[in-house]
């Protein structure tokens, strides 16, 4: 997988660097930063409070860490990131897991038909 | 590339169409917040900060006293940056920055946390031996100086104000900023020396 929309590490040493450029990706997937932008975009827009987001997240991780132990090094922070969002609006009955699971079915199904993962954000098409 | 990923990729792409469709948000407003984070937000905001602190008493006053506002004087703040509290660094007190609970972090001037700021080890280790663990980030502290941890929550997040380096003094405010790095800023390093880069 390609690391989207992130630049090639060109000022590893540079003066202040991005976090990108510390020798770490901040983003290692385009699912990861996809999942980051949907959140912040729906606490900007008013559909979700960040901090009753972010208490869940927070139980999300601590439960984790109780399952996985000292071992735990925060590589799959943004699979607990997009558990507590689907929580999250799932709850507040903004999406059901039912919607979510169907439509991931229909979009593994496209996207076995087509690897070009990355374009399909915005504009894949129901099946309905 | 493993399934595990694919799935979660797929119940992202999923949750990011559905939430479209709904009208609850925009395509264009997730590119938005993701270029933003990418690109414009990072500890390059935060050494701006530190620097002109360094050339100028009257603002390091106003940065101690209202972090947010301070650093809102450079153009820098909003979201998650409400309560800033700047942290200075002296000869005898070196501060160092986490997030126990979770990872907060003061995007605003730094971006978004580093790999390991957010892992277990870090974030359980240094409060219980950070002196050890400042040592295998390269940086090792004399024993008389008194090391502070600072907790960051969803109310107050910090900054670390590191200290100006020694044989600085005819630099530009914009030399010294290319100084100060992300790590400096979060107390697992000290800002860098003239034309070498610090650890």
């Amino acid at each position: 997988m390609t690391s989207g929309g992130l630049h090639a590490v060109t000022d590893a040493d540079g003066p202040g660097a991005l976090p990108r450029s510390n020798g770490e990706l901040v983003f290692r997937a385009p699912w990861e930063s996809r999942s980051f932008g949907v959140a912040i975009a729906l606490h900007d827009a008013g559909a979700i409070d960040y901090e009753v987001f972010r208490s869940r997240l927070i139980a999300e991780i601590a439960a984790h860490e109780q399952a996985k132990g000292a071992g735990y090094d925060g590589g799959d922070y943004y699979e607990r990131w997009l558990d507590a969002l689907e929580q999250v609006l799932v709850e507040q009955q903004i999406v059901s897991e039912a919607e979510i699971g169907k439509r991931a079915a229909v979009i593994a199904h496209d996207w076995a038909h087509d690897h070009d993962h990355e374009h399909h954000h915005g504009h894949d098409h129901p099946h309905s | 590339m493993s399934h595990g990923h694919d799935d979660v990729a797929v119940r992202a792409a999923a949750l990011e169409a559905l939430l479209v469709e709904k009208g609850l948000i925009s395509t264009d407003a997730i590119d938005a917040v993701v270029e933003l984070y990418e690109n414009d937000v990072g500890p390059q905001n935060g050494a701006r900060v530190v620097a002109r602190a360094w050339v100028d008493d009257a603002y390091r006053e106003r940065l101690r006293e209202n972090g947010a506002a301070a650093i809102a004087e450079l153009g820098y703040g909003g979201f998650e940056g409400d309560t800033m509290v700047i942290v200075e660094n002296t000869p005898t007190v070196h501060n160092v920055i986490v997030c126990t609970l979770c990872s907060c972090y003061p995007w605003p001037v730094l971006g978004l946390p580093p790999s390991w700021y957010k892992s277990s080890a870090y974030r359980a280790r240094v409060v219980a031996e950070p002196r050890a663990v400042l040592d295998e980030f390269g940086l090792t502290l004399a024993p008389d100086v008194e090391i502070r941890v600072w907790d960051s929550t969803a109310e107050v997040r910090y900054l670390v104000l590191p200290m100006r380096p020694p044989g600085t003094e005819s630099l530009s405010e914009e030399e010294l900023a290319a100084l100060v790095t992300r790590d400096s800023m979060v107390g697992t390093g000290v800002a860098a020396s003239p034309g070498r880069q610090a650890a």
